[in-house]
């Protein structure tokens, strides 16, 4: 039996709803995009609907405690199909056992979201400590990033904590969203660059006089911080793997 | 209020550039840099706050976190350290930050997300007073003027009067001082002018403060914070000859008497061509550094006692396998440890199990008995674990192997690996 939902968490949290009223025994959930209708296969489309996933999310908000429902959310934002239907089984697995079933390491889903949200928190985290503002001539600080997971929404908070005074915006370049915020309130924004902006670098007359001089001044450091006998290149690429440098003002080339 | 403005500027920029590269250079022979333990918030809609774990915003070459903006006020020094580059007699380039400067590069790097803080020393210039009290002004304009509440790591200068340190305290996250070398007769041979006293004397000092200003908030609410992030120190390693147990037993009895927040162990990397310190050109002990950060992680977060560890019959740690590892090794009247019944303590001990897979354990095991291919999945490192534990389907063993051949095995097993990743360490011994 396969479900079609649209890969929307209140979908999903549908689907399970759904489960639960007919019990038709194992499961595939697919996403609309990708099911491609064949004669052998029984499929049910789930209708995404705001109250039956307000219903479950309550349900296993009565089971789980902050942590794993954290868990639960880090693992939806992974975006991987596979993490869909860990999720799917997990809500069940967790509605049919006894309380305090997530903390059996030896359950598959209980082990897959440790897992999966383990890897999207690593990428939040790692989101917090490599996204590099840029400051525009209009004092905007400007970072655009293409993260594999979608982090926007984990690393909102910290940014607006931290960078309390000044006016910034984080875009997803993969995801085509950004988040904006304005010295009150975070806001989800989406930009029509035109042809003509490099999005990664919007063009240097936009920049403010003294970014370069900033940029230069931190390479200069990232440099003068190393010490030369104790060249790790093994560690230091574990720690800033490549696909992240395009990131860092450090690496840079000049 | 500019610093510079590069197109009328250049040459200060040059000026600034050049400060920068020297200041940072001198710096960085300080291998602390963690942004731990902070728990500052924006609450005043400044920039900035602090996070119980700190972020590592990228990382050295050699792989070391750089999470802080490390750099010296100045390095013109009146003292003569032999171990340091800024000493006195080292022909080296002089030069001096001004206070704005500081504030000014702090802030700006901060505000592009490039550091956590800053991580403020000196080079001691007239006396300790006179550098202390530049030290303290770069703080108060950043937190003061600056609205600033990102990390602020500040060295104590030994000898400073105590109003300033205590003054200090107050705007700093985390103070540090360091003892330099393990024993006071290692630190007498290259710095006859120090004594361990001198550190001792203000570490004691804040560690004071800090109890005090804990014990005030209980009573009243509004007491201001004081080195919320506590204390750290570092000693060098390797520039004298200390033993392991030595250095560690140091390291426990600071850990103890001044609940420092860390001791971190610096590799000598040479720097002098004076013959009471290992020539110019040697490699810096990078495994045995990390053999006794791992001896501290034992310590701090696995239970262990240093005296279980290092004693006189094993004064130094082995360069071959790692201290946790060797303590089982050598204790095999322990082991084989039922992962099933165990209690925590026990399962923290065993080779290949970390601090997160041992909760997992002790959660999951509730739930049925542990298998294998389980406890493969909570992460633990079956193949070196395999030795000293029983769990579910464990296959019937039929003698009991000394904990010399399970070495052999597992150095075996892990060689080939172990020198893949290991390989420029290695040769070094
Ligand atoms: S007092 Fe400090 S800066 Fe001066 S030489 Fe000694 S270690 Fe170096």
């Amino acid at each position: 039996m396969i479900y079609i939902f649209d890969g929307s968490l209140p979908g999903l949290l549908t689907a399970v709803f759904e489960w639960f009223e007919r019990k038709p025994g194992p499961v595939n959930l697919m996403l609309t995009t990708v099911f491609q209708p064949d004669a052998f296969t029984e499929g049910f489309t789930v209708i995404t609907n705001a109250e039956k996933a307000d219903r479950v999310w309550a349900g296993l908000q009565k089971r789980l405690k902050k942590d794993w429902l954290r868990k639960f959310y880090c693992t939806y934002l992974s975006e991987i199909p596979d993490a869909y239907q860990h999720l799917f089984q997990f809500t069940i697995y967790i509605f049919q056992s006894a309380p305090g079933a997530q903390s059996n390491y030896g359950n598959d889903h209980v082990m897959a979201l440790a897992k999966y949200a383990k890897s999207v928190e690593r990428e939040k985290h790692r989101m917090e400590a490599f996204i590099r503002f840029q400051k525009t001539g209009d004092g905007m600080f400007y970072a655009a990033i293409d993260p594999d997971f979608n982090v926007l929404p984990l690393i909102s908070n910290h940014f607006k904590n931290r960078y309390a005074d000044q006016q910034w915006i984080i875009y997803d370049l993969k995801r085509k969203y950004g988040l904006y915020y304005d010295l009150q309130t975070v806001e989800e924004i989406t930009v029509d660059f035109s042809a003509d902006v490099n999005q990664k670098n919007p063009a240097t007359i936009l920049m403010d006089e003294k970014e370069e001089l900033y940029a230069v001044l931190w390479k200069d450091y990232f440099k003068s911080a190393n010490i030369v006998a104790r060249k790790n290149t093994k560690l230091h690429i574990k720690h800033v793997p490549k696909r992240y440098w395009k990131y860092l003002t450090e690496k840079q080339p000049g | 209020m500019a610093m510079f403005v590069s197109k009328y500027l250049p040459m200060s920029f040059d000026r600034i550039r050049e400060k920068l590269n020297i200041l940072a250079d001198a710096a960085k022979y300080d291998v602390s840099c963690s942004s731990s333990g902070g728990n500052r918030k924006n609450e005043n809609k400044g920039l900035g706050n602090s996070h119980a774990s700190g972020i590592c915003h990228t990382y050295t070459e050699d792989g070391r976190c750089v999470s802080l903006l490390k750099i010296l006020l100045t390095n013109h020094c009146i003292y003569d350290c032999l171990f340091c580059v800024s000493r006195k007699s080292n022909d080296v380039k002089r030069a001096a930050f001004t206070v704005d400067e500081v504030v000014e590069l702090t802030m700006n790097f901060y505000r592009r997300n490039y550091i956590e803080g800053l991580f403020l020393s000196s080079g001691i210039f007239k006396n300790a007073d006179f550098t202390m009290e530049r030290l303290l002004l770069v703080c108060k304009k950043l937190r003061l003027e600056q609205k600033y509440n990102g990390y602020i790591h500040l060295k104590t200068i030994p000898g400073a009067s105590d109003d300033l340190i205590k003054e200090a305290g107050l705007y700093a996250d985390r103070m540090s001082i360091n003892l330099e070398m393990p024993t006071e007769a290692g630190l007498k041979l290259l710095a006859p002018e120090k004594n361990h006293a001198d550190v001792i004397k203000p570490l004691d000092f804040v560690q004071q403060n800090i109890v005090q200003f804990a014990a005030d908030k209980k009573l009243i609410k509004h007491v201001p914070k004081f080195v919320p992030a506590g204390q750290s120190t570092q000693m060098v390693i390797g520039a004298t000859p200390e033993s392991d147990k030595e250095i560690m037993y140091t390291a426990n009895a600071f850990y103890k008497n001044f609940s420092l927040k860390r001791v971190y162990y610096s590799g000598y990397v040479p720097i002098s061509n004076d013959n009471r310190m290992p020539v110019l050109g040697t490699q810096p002990p990078l495994l045995r550094e990390n053999r006794l950060y791992q001896t501290d992680w034992l310590m701090r977060f696995y239970g262990f006692k240093v005296q279980e560890i290092l004693n006189d019959a094993n004064p130094n740690l082995d360069i071959d396998i790692d201290p946790k590892l060797s303590w089982a090794i050598r204790n095999m009247q322990h082991f084989p440890v039922d992962i099933n019944q165990a209690d925590y303590k026990m399962i923290l001990r065993i080779p290949g199990i970390g601090v997160m897979s041992a909760q997992k354990i002790v959660q999951a095991r509730k739930f049925g008995k542990l298998r294998i291919d389980q406890l493969k999945k909570i992460g633990v490192a079956y193949n070196r674990a395999r030795h000293f534990i029983r769990c579910a389907d464990s296959p019937y063993q039929l003698k009991d192997y000394q904990g010399t051949q399970i070495k052999a095995f597992i150095l075996a097993e892990s060689q080939s690996k172990y020198l893949k990743t290991d390989n420029n360490q290695l040769i070094l011994f």
